[in-house]
C-alpha cells in the first residue's frame, strides 16, 4: 500500500474527532448526575476522549502532511462525507459571472471551474482535512487536552463537576465541527454551538448575578456578530450555489479583485463575515463580551475566551480569504479594525487590577494583531499567531487559574505579591508565557508578532501599511509593559495578602477555621500536579513552538523545514491575488501578467499603494534581509522598552506608578474605565432597547389588548343587541302570533268537543246521512 | 229530509216492482224502520244498555237487508244467494262479540264512576 493508502487509512477515522469529546459529554451530561459519577470517572472520561480526539488528529495530521513520501497529498484538500445534511433544494444562482466553465489558476496549478446555474444545494455533513483545519485540530485538541486536565485539578470539590465537563466536551464538539466541516453551513453549525457553550459556561456560577449577567452579554454581543455572519453566508450560498468551500474558493477565484472604493458583492459578503468575525474574536466594536466573560471558570477562560473559540474568527478570515482578497476595501478595514483593538485593549490592560481582565484585554489585543496580520494579506501569519498565542495565553490564563486557585479564589492582583517563593512551578511556567507575549526571542510569540509587524510595514496589499505597523509597533509596547506589570504585582514584590486576607476570611473556600485565627489558612499554595503539568507543557510549547514559522532574516530569505514550516504548509490555502492595489472605481483588474507583477513588487513604494515603510527601508537598505533585520530589531526594542517601563514602574519604583496616574489622570481613567464603552453601550444601545421595549409593552398593552378587549366587548354588545332582538322582537312576533290564533280559533274548536257521547254519534250520523244523500244524488 | 227518504224508497220499490217481485220492498222498508229506529235510539238515549240495545236493532236492521236480497237474488237466478245469509250470520257472531266487549265495558265503566248514563261520562271534553 503507498503512502496515499496509508494516509486514506488514518483519515478515515477523522470523523470521530469531533464525535468522541460529544459522547464523552453526553455521558457525562446526562448520566453524571444520574449515577453519582465521581469525578475521577468524570474526568476520566472527560479528558480520555480528548486524548483519544489529540491522537486521532495527530496521527491524521501526520500521514496527511508527512506520511510517507514527500509529494504533497493533491488536491490539497480531502474531505470526509458521512452524510448528506440537507438534500437537495434548489438553489438559483441569481448573482455571479455567465460563464460555464474556465481555467484558473488555484495556487498555481490550472483548475477547472464548473459555474452551476440553478444548480442543486445539497449541503453535505462532511469534514475536510487541510492545512488550516489541521493546524486548528491540532491547537483545539492539544491545547484543550491541557486545560482539560488541568480543569480536572482546578474545578475539584465543585458540585457541578459532571455539568462543567458536560459543557466542556460539548464545547470541543462545536469548535471541532467548526474548524473541520468542509461548508458553510457546518461552520455555522459549530459557530453557533460555540456560542451556546460560551453561554453556558460563562454563566456556570449561575447563582452570581456578574455571571449570569456575563453570560446573556456575551450570547447577546456575539447574536449581532451572527447575524452579519449568517447574511454573509446566505450571499455566499446566493452567489455560488454552493456552501462547500472548495467550490466556493474555485468558482470565486475568477471573479474580478474589486479594488479600493469600489463596493461590489465580494465586499458585501466579506463585511458580513468581518461582522461575524468580530463578534465572535471580539473585536472592536464587539469586543465589550469578553472581558466579561471572566466570570466563568479559569479553564473556560483559557480554552474559550483565550485559546480556540476567539480565534474562530480567524480561522474564518483564513477560510475565506479568497473572498476578503477579492475587496482589497475590505482587507484594509480588517487592518484597521486589527490595529485599533489592539492598541485599544493593549491600553485598557495597562490599568486593569484583576488578573483576569488584564488577560481577557491581552486577549483581545493580540486578536488584533491576528486581525492585522490578516487584513495586511499575512492570512498565515495570522494563523501563526493563533497558534502561538494558544500556546502561551492558555499557559498564562491556566497560571492566573492556579493562582486563583493557591490564593483562595482571589483574582485582585493589589492582593497578591511575590507568589514566586509559594508557587514556583506556575512562577517559573509563567515567566515563559510573559517572555512569548512580550516577544523576546527566542519565546513563540516573538516570531509570530515580528513576522505580523513585518508583513503590516512591507505590505502591498493595502495602503497604509505603516500606519498599521506603527500601532501595532506601541501596541506590543504596551503589551510588554502591562504584562511585567501582571508578572510584578502577582510574583514579584511584597506580600500583600496576609493584612488582606483578614477581612475577606468568608472568601475563603478552603476549610473554614473556626474560633482562633489562622494565618497559615491563606497563605497561597502550589496548585496540585494534574495542575501544574500541563503548565509545563504548555510553558515548553510557548517556549518553542515558534520555531516552526522561524522569521527568513534568520535563515537567509528562505522558509526553511520543508513543510514543518507553517508559511510552506499554509501556503496552498491561501490566494495570491495577482492585482495590484489601485484606488477608483473600477469594476476590476485583469489579472497582470507575471512578469508585470514582478515589476510592480520590484518597485519599492512605487505604485498606488502610497507610502510603504519596509520599501522606504529597503531603498535606502539595498538588502531585503537587512531591512528584515531593522524591523526585528525595532520589534525587540520595543518589547524591551515595555519591559523596561514595567520593571521601572512596579519593581524599581513601585510608587512612579501612582504618580503617574495621578499626572495622567484623564487617560488613567479613561483607561481604567476601559473608555467607557460599556457605558456608552448601556446609554446608547441598552437603555435605548429597554425604551424600545416598554414603548412596545405599552403599545401592547394599550392598544394591542386594547383592540382585542374592545372588539370583545363590541362582540358582547352586539350579541346582547341581538340578544334582545331575538327575545323580544322575533319571539315577541311568533308568540303573538300564536296569542291571536289561539284566541281567535279556540273558541270555535273547543266548542265541536262537548265530551257527550251523543253528539259525537251524531257527527257520525249526519256523515253517514250526508254520504247516502251524495250517492243517492250522484246516481240520480 | 224524512220525506225525501221515503220518496226515494217508494221510487226504488216501484222501480224494483217492475221485476216482479211485490215482497222484496216490504223487507226493505221493514229494514229502514228498524234501522231508524236504531239511529235514534242510539243518538237520543243516554242509558248505554239502551244504546247498545239500539245498536242491536241497527245490525238486525242490516241483516235483514242481506236475507231480503239473498232470497230475492235467490228467486230470479242472480248471483251466489247463499252469499247474503253467510254474511248475516258473520254479523250475528260479530254482534255477539260486540255485545260481549261492549257489557264488558259497561260493567267496567259502572265499576269505576257508577254511572252508565253517557252525559256523565264527558272526559274527552277539552
Amino acid at each position: 500500500m503507498g503512502p496515499m493508502g496509508r494516509m486514506g487509512r488514518m483519515f478515515k477515522y477523522i470523523w470521530l474527532v469531533p464525535l468522541l469529546p460529544l459522547g464523552g459529554a453526553a455521558i457525562n451530561g446526562i448520566f453524571g448526575r444520574w449515577f453519582r459519577f465521581s469525578e475521577k470517572l468524570i474526568g476520566g472520561i472527560a479528558v480520555g476522549t480528548v486524548a483519544l480526539s489529540f491522537l486521532i488528529s495527530l496521527t491524521a495530521v501526520y500521514s496527511y502532511g508527512f506520511g510517507g513520501d514527500a509529494k504533497w497529498p493533491n488536491p490539497y484538500v480531502t474531505t470526509q462525507a458521512v452524510f448528506t445534511w440537507i438534500p437537495g433544494g434548489a438553489v438559483k444562482q441569481s448573482l455571479g459571472q455567465s460563464n460555464e466553465s474556465a481555467t484558473i489558476s488555484v495556487a498555481n496549478q490550472p483548475v477547472s471551474v464548473t459555474q452551476p446555474h440553478g444548480s442543486l444545494l445539497n449541503v453535505q455533513w462532511s469534514y475536510q482535512l487541510d492545512p488550516l483545519s489541521a493546524v486548528f485540530m491540532l491547537i483545539v485538541t492539544g491545547v484543550g487536552l491541557c486545560i482539560f486536565v488541568f480543569a480536572t485539578g482546578y474545578m475539584h470539590g465543585d458540585p457541578g463537576f459532571y455539568r462543567f465537563f458536560a459543557y466542556m466536551g460539548l464545547f470541543m464538539f462545536s469548535m471541532l465541527v467548526l474548524v473541520m466541516g468542509s461548508n458553510f453551513v457546518m461552520m455555522f453549525v459549530g459557530w453557533e454551538g460555540v456560542g451556546l457553550c460560551s453561554y453556558l459556561l460563562i454563566g456556570y456560577y449561575f447563582n452570581r448575578d456578574e455571571a449570569a449577567n456575563a453570560s446573556r452579554k456575551a450570547f447577546i454581543t456575539n447574536r449581532v456578530g451572527d447575524f452579519g455572519f449568517m447574511l454573509a453566508v446566505f450571499a455566499v450560498i446566493a452567489t455560488f450555489g454552493t456552501a462547500q468551500y472548495t467550490d466556493v474558493v474555485t468558482q470565486a477565484i475568477s471573479y474580478p479583485v474589486e479594488t479600493l472604493g469600489h463596493w461590489g458583492l465580494m465586499s458585501w459578503i466579506a463585511l458580513g463575515l468581518l461582522i461575524g468575525a468580530c463578534g465572535k474574536s471580539a473585536q472592536f466594536p464587539l469586543h465589550v463580551w469578553l472581558p466579561d466573560a471572566m466570570a466563568g471558570p479559569t479553564p473556560v477562560s483559557a480554552l474559550i475566551h483565550a485559546a480556540t473559540m476567539v480565534t474562530a474568527g480567524l480561522y474564518m478570515l483564513t477560510r475565506t480569504n479568497v473572498i476578503f482578497q477579492h475587496s482589497q476595501t475590505m482587507m484594509l478595514v480588517v487592518a484597521l479594525v486589527g490595529a485599533f483593538t489592539a492598541i485599544f485593549a493593549a491600553t485598557i490592560g495597562i490599568t486593569q487590577n484583576d488578573i483576569k481582565k488584564v488577560l481577557a484585554y491581552s486577549t483581545v489585543s493580540q486578536l488584533g494583531f491576528m486581525f492585522l496580520a490578516c487584513g495586511v494579506g499575512a492570512f498565515v501569519i495570522g494563523i501563526f499567531h493563533v497558534m502561538t498565542h494558544a500556546f502561551f495565553k492558555a499557559l498564562m490564563f491556566l497560571g492566573a487559574g492556579s493562582v486563583i486557585h493557591g490564593m483562595h479564589h482571589e483574582q485582585d492582583m493589589r492582593k497578591m505579591g511575590n507568589l514566586k517563593k509559594y508557587m514556583p512551578y506556575t512562577y517559573w511556567t509563567f515567566l515563559a508565557g510573559w517572555l512569548a507575549i512580550c516577544g523576546i526571542i527566542p519565546f513563540s510569540g516573538f516570531w509570530s508578532k515580528d513576522e505580523i509587524l513585518w508583513n503590516a510595514a512591507s505590505t502591498t496589499k493595502i495602503p497604509l501599511g505603516w500606519l498599521v505597523w506603527l500601532i501595532g509597533t506601541i501596541a506590543a509596547t504596551c503589551t510588554a509593559f502591562y504584562m511585567t506589570r501582571l508578572v510584578a504585582m502577582t510574583f514579584w514584590g511584597k506580600e500583600r495578602f496576609l493584612d488582606q486576607h483578614d477581612q475577606n476570611a468568608a472568601h475563603d473556600w478552603g476549610a473554614k477555621k473556626q474560633g482562633k485565627h489562622d494565618h497559615r489558612a491563606h497563605v497561597p499554595h502550589e496548585s496540585p500536579r494534574s495542575m501544574w503539568v500541563p503548565l509545563v507543557v504548555l510553558a515548553v510549547l510557548a517556549t518553542i513552538g515558534g520555531f516552526v514559522g522561524i522569521s527568513t532574516a534568520f535563515t537567509g530569505g528562505k522558509h526553511v523545514g520543508g513543510r514543518m514550516n507553517i508559511v510552506n504548509w499554509m501556503e496552498p490555502i491561501i490566494w495570491k491575488p495577482h492585482a495590484e492595489i489601485r484606488f477608483g472605481t473600477t469594476k476590476g483588474v485583469e489579472p497582470p501578467a507575471p512578469a508585470e507583477v514582478e515589476s510592480v513588487a520590484a518597485q519599492p513604494g512605487g505604485h498606488e499603494t502610497g507610502f510603504n515603510l519596509a520599501h522606504r527601508v529597503e531603498a535606502s537598505l539595498h538588502s531585503e534581509t537587512a531591512t528584515e533585520w531593522v524591523f526585528i530589531i525595532i520589534s525587540l526594542l520595543v518589547a524591551g522598552a515595555g519591559i523596561g517601563l514595567g520593571l521601572l514602574f512596579y519593581v524599581k519604583s513601585p510608587n512612579l506608578a501612582d504618580v503617574w496616574a495621578t499626572r495622567l489622570r484623564p487617560l488613567y481613567l479613561a483607561s481604567y474605565n476601559k473608555y467607557w464603552i460599556d457605558e456608552f453601550y448601556g446609554l446608547a444601545i441598552t437603555r435605548r432597547t429597554m425604551d424600545l421595549a416598554r414603548a412596545v409593552f405599552a403599545f401592547d398593552s394599550k392598544v394591542i389588548d386594547g383592540g382585542v378587549n374592545g372588539s370583545a366587548w363590541m362582540t358582547r354588545l352586539t350579541s346582547r343587541m341581538t340578544g334582545g332582538a331575538d327575545k323580544y322582537f322575533v319571539d315577541g312576533l311568533v308568540n303573538a302570533i300564536a296569542d291571536f290564533v289561539i284566541r281567535l280559533m279556540s273558541p270555535i274548536v273547543r266548542a265541536a268537543q262537548t265530551g257527550l257521547t251523543a253528539n259525537y254519534a251524531l257527527v257520525m250520523v249526519i256523515g253517514l246521512l250526508v254520504a247516502v244523500a251524495l250517492y243517492f244524488f250522484k246516481s240520480f | 229530509m224524512l220525506l225525501m227518504f221515503f220518496q226515494e224508497a217508494g221510487r226504488v220499490s216501484t222501480a224494483l216492482e217492475s221485476v216482479k217481485h211485490p215482497d222484496l220492498s216490504k223487507f226493505l222498508v221493514i229494514s229502514a224502520i228498524l234501522f231508524i229506529i236504531g239511529i235514534a235510539g242510539v243518538l237520543t238515549r243516554r242509558n248505554l244498555l239502551v244504546i247498545f240495545m239500539s245498536i242491536e236493532l241497527i245490525l238486525n236492521a242490516a241483516n235483514l237487508n242481506f236475507i231480503a236480497f239473498s232470497r230475492y237474488l235467490q228467486d230470479t237466478g242472480r248471483g251466489d244467494a247463499l252469499a247474503g245469509q253467510v254474511f248475516t250470520v258473520f254479523i250475528i257472531v260479530v254482534a255477539a262479540a260486540e255485545a260481549a266487549i261492549g257489557l264488558g265495558i259497561v260493567i267496567a265503566l259502572y265499576r269505576n264512576r257508577e254511572t252508565i248514563w253517557v252525559d256523565d261520562i264527558d272526559l274527552m271534553k277539552w
